[in-house]
């Protein structure tokens, strides 16, 4: 038991974590995914396009600049001398373009804006091979595009050689990266132009997909309420239509087998409430009857004198039987109805014991008087059956306790003997349990606890039934000082 | 020596009681139903009535109504029902007491002899403003003319009035008037008062001389 308690609440935590993480309620949860899937599927649209886009543009960049300097390296190479002094040099440069500057072997010519960006990477490579070669690098949060290229010269007999004359440049970016931000823009632009259209198509989607939802929800409500009238109407053919033909079926069929229920219950109790009403006419002779029996009982011979003893009994407990099936049938019917008036209910726990001469038997500690509507009748049904209970089952002393409370009248009966065995506990109140097959019949119907509770209850109050410490069982019932017939 | 009559339909239950109240020392005329009780009526003047409520043809309802019509012979009623509808509707109809069946014969002639007590004189006039009890004639009048009641609305009024102002809860008043040794129905009382005050009172709704104490009983006296 405690072991369970205390991992209700971590378990409870866990569950709560996981309702602030993930939306909770089918259309959050529809409108999120929805939106997610459509979002992003534009995100990687645009990304991808402005992707491409970005890459053909540093490419064609580099392209065109690569063409730029070989064509003015061409043009301006017939006219140097070679192996080129300084000055030839510095001309090539000049022709090349502001941002270049060219070497040979250790001859280098006027250097122009940003050639110390030149890494050695370029160098390397420029030395090593016989083509153009371009880094890109960034350098102060500006964009270059380093360009190397070895100058080859053709000789007379048509053989390309390497001339040792290296020229590099730089280009500034940053246009061509504005640009490329633009297209991200864009593409950022568009993911976010097909956020409102995905909310609404996915509201109208998670409205169509909520609302048969909603009505089978509704309708399983109305009839877990108890109204199993209650029905929706399929629409469509979809799994949803079949849910809620499935849960109209099973209404149907939870309806039917309750009519059924009720129907067979109301014709058992009308059975009970019959027979009882029908026996009492025969009874009422046997009644009469029994009295002259018993009168002239004097004058029979001994086995006649006993068998007329013996018919009065059973006539009596026969009686009894039938007035207590009736006052059952009666609160089965629920046309049992509260006499209420002003009592006092000391005065009358002594009545009922004197006018059955219990007072001598039993035990009775109680205040002076307290006054409480009650119907009188009813309360001396539940006190002469608990009192009468304790004296055939129990031991003495019997005693009879009456308390109050500014809310609540107590009435205990307790008594003296072994107390009411545990497995017989939970049934004392049934209709007709015998707590003990092989028990000796006693005069009572086997129906004085179950009355005796339902008198209880038709005050709004409770009857219940344990064993004190040390023995002895104990009886309680406990009435309100404001009855409010339920 | 009282003469009573038995209607009930069953011959088996008729015929028991029929023996059981002989023994008890009565005088038993029976009828097997609610017209032959009425006939049986007028012409054995019983001293009281003891009518079963389901008959046959005209039911004890409207039997006791008619015996009602014309005069005070008071009627107990045997009812197999027990169902409070069946008894207010029997304490309407003017019944003076009623027993439940199966009802023990000891406990029915213990009513019958209560109910015929009922008529025992007093002595001396109560004066009342306009309502005059003369205990030892037993009459009752009001402005000057006479007022008929039952012996069980007499008895009533009678208990009351011995003792103006006091409040007198049902119990004592079921133990007083219709001699019920314990438990009686309550509902009894109240019938029987409102009987007593559609003839004594000139405004029944705002009665003059027997008070209700609301959850306690009954008072007498012009307040």
């Amino acid at each position: 038991m405690t072991k369970r308690a205390r991992a209700v609440p971590s378990r409870q935590r866990t569950r709560e974590l996981r309702r602030t993480l993930w939306p909770r309620g089918l259309r959050a949860r529809l409108l999120v995914a929805f939106v997610l899937v459509t979002v992003l599927g534009a995100a990687a649209a645009a990304w991808s396009s402005a992707g491409s886009a970005s890459t053909a543009l540093v490419t064609s960049t580099q392209a065109r600049l690569a063409e730029t300097i070989a064509g003015q390296i061409g043009a301006i190479t017939p006219e140097l001398t070679y192996p080129p002094d300084q000055e030839s040099l510095d001309r090539l440069r000049a022709a090349v373009g502001p941002n270049t500057l060219v070497t040979y072997q250790n001859l280098r010519s006027v250097s122009g804006d940003g050639t110390e960006l030149i890494t050695d990477a370029v160098r390397t490579e420029v030395r090593g091979g016989n083509r153009l070669v371009t880094q890109r690098i960034v350098a102060e949060g500006t964009p270059w595009l380093l360009v190397g290229t070895p100058v080859v010269i053709t000789q007379p007999d048509g053989d390309s050689a390497p001339s040792g004359i290296e020229v590099y440049a730089v280009h500034d970016l940053t246009d061509v990266e504005q640009q490329i931000e633009g297209f991200t823009r864009s593409a950022a632009g568009t993911a976010a132009l097909a956020l409102p259209p995905a909310v609404l198509l996915a509201l109208v989607a998670a409205r169509s997909v909520l609302r048969p939802v909603r009505e089978v929800r509704d309708t399983a409500r109305r009839l877990a309420a108890g109204d199993l009238d209650a029905r929706s109407p399929p629409r469509g053919a979809d799994e949803l239509a079949e849910l809620t033909v499935t849960i109209n079926e099973m209404a149907e069929s939870v309806q039917t087998s309750m009519a059924a229920m009720q129907r067979m219950q109301a014709d058992a109790r009308r059975f009970a409430a019959d027979v009882s009403h029908e026996l009492r006419t025969p009874l009422s002779t046997l009644t009469a009857v029994v009295e002259v029996l018993a009168a002239t009982a004097d004058e029979m011979a001994a086995d006649s004198r006993e068998s007329a003893q013996l018919a009065i009994t059973e006539t009596h407990r026969l009686v009894r039987l039938v007035e207590d099936l009736m006052e059952v049938s009666r609160f089965d019917a629920g046309s049992a109805r509260l006499h209420s008036e002003e009592v006092d209910v000391v005065g009358a726990v002594r009545d009922c014991l004197r006018v059955r001469d219990w007072l001598n038997r039993v035990e009775l500690v109680a205040p002076e008087e307290i006054r409480l509507r009650l119907d009188r009748r009813r309360l001396d049904v539940i006190v002469a059956n608990l009192v009468g209970n304790a004296l055939r089952h129990g031991t003495p002393p019997v005693r009879v306790r009456v308390l109050t409370s500014h809310e609540q009248v107590w009435i205990e009966v307790t008594d003296s003997g072994p107390g009411i065995p545990q497995r017989v506990l939970p049934y004392v109140f049934d209709r007709f349990y015998k707590a003990d097959a092989a028990r000796t019949r006693t005069p009572g119907s086997g129906l004085g606890l179950a009355i005796a509770l339902e008198n209880a209850r038709l005050h709004g109050g409770e009857l219940t039934a344990d064993n004190i410490d040390g023995g002895g069982a104990r009886f309680v019932l406990r009435l309100p000082v404001s009855i409010s017939a339920p | 020596m009282a003469t009573l009559l038995l209607i009930e339909d069953d011959p088996l239950v008729r015929r028991g009681f029929q023996l059981a109240l002989s023994r008890h020392g009565h005088d038993v005329r029976t009828a097997d139903s609610g017209e032959e009780g009425l006939r049986e009526f007028h012409s054995a003047r019983p001293d009281l009535v003891v009518l079963d409520l389901m008959l046959p043809g005209i039911d004890g309802f409207q039997v006791c109504r008619r015996i009602r019509a014309v005069g005070d012979v008071p009627v107990i009623m045997l009812t197999a029902m027990g169902d409070d509808f069946d008894v207010v509707g029997g304490l309407a109809a003017g019944a003076d007491d009623y027993v439940v069946k199966p009802a023990q014969p000891s406990v029915l002639d213990a009513r019958i002899r209560a109910v015929l007590r009922r008529s025992a004189g007093h002595d001396g006039v109560r004066v009342h403003r306009d309502l005059h009890i003369d205990t030892t004639a037993l009459t009752v009048s009001l402005h000057g003319r006479p007022v008929p009641l039952s012996p069980t609305e007499l008895r009533l009024l009678l208990t009351l009035s011995r003792a103006p102002g006091r409040v007198f809860s049902r119990q004592l008043l079921l133990e007083e008037v219709w001699e019920h040794d314990y438990l009686g129905d309550s509902r009894l009382v109240d019938n029987c008062v409102q009987r007593l005050r559609a003839k004594i009172e000139d405004v029944p709704a705002a009665p003059e001389y027997i008070q209700t104490v609301r959850g306690f009983g009954y008072r007498f006296g012009p307040v």
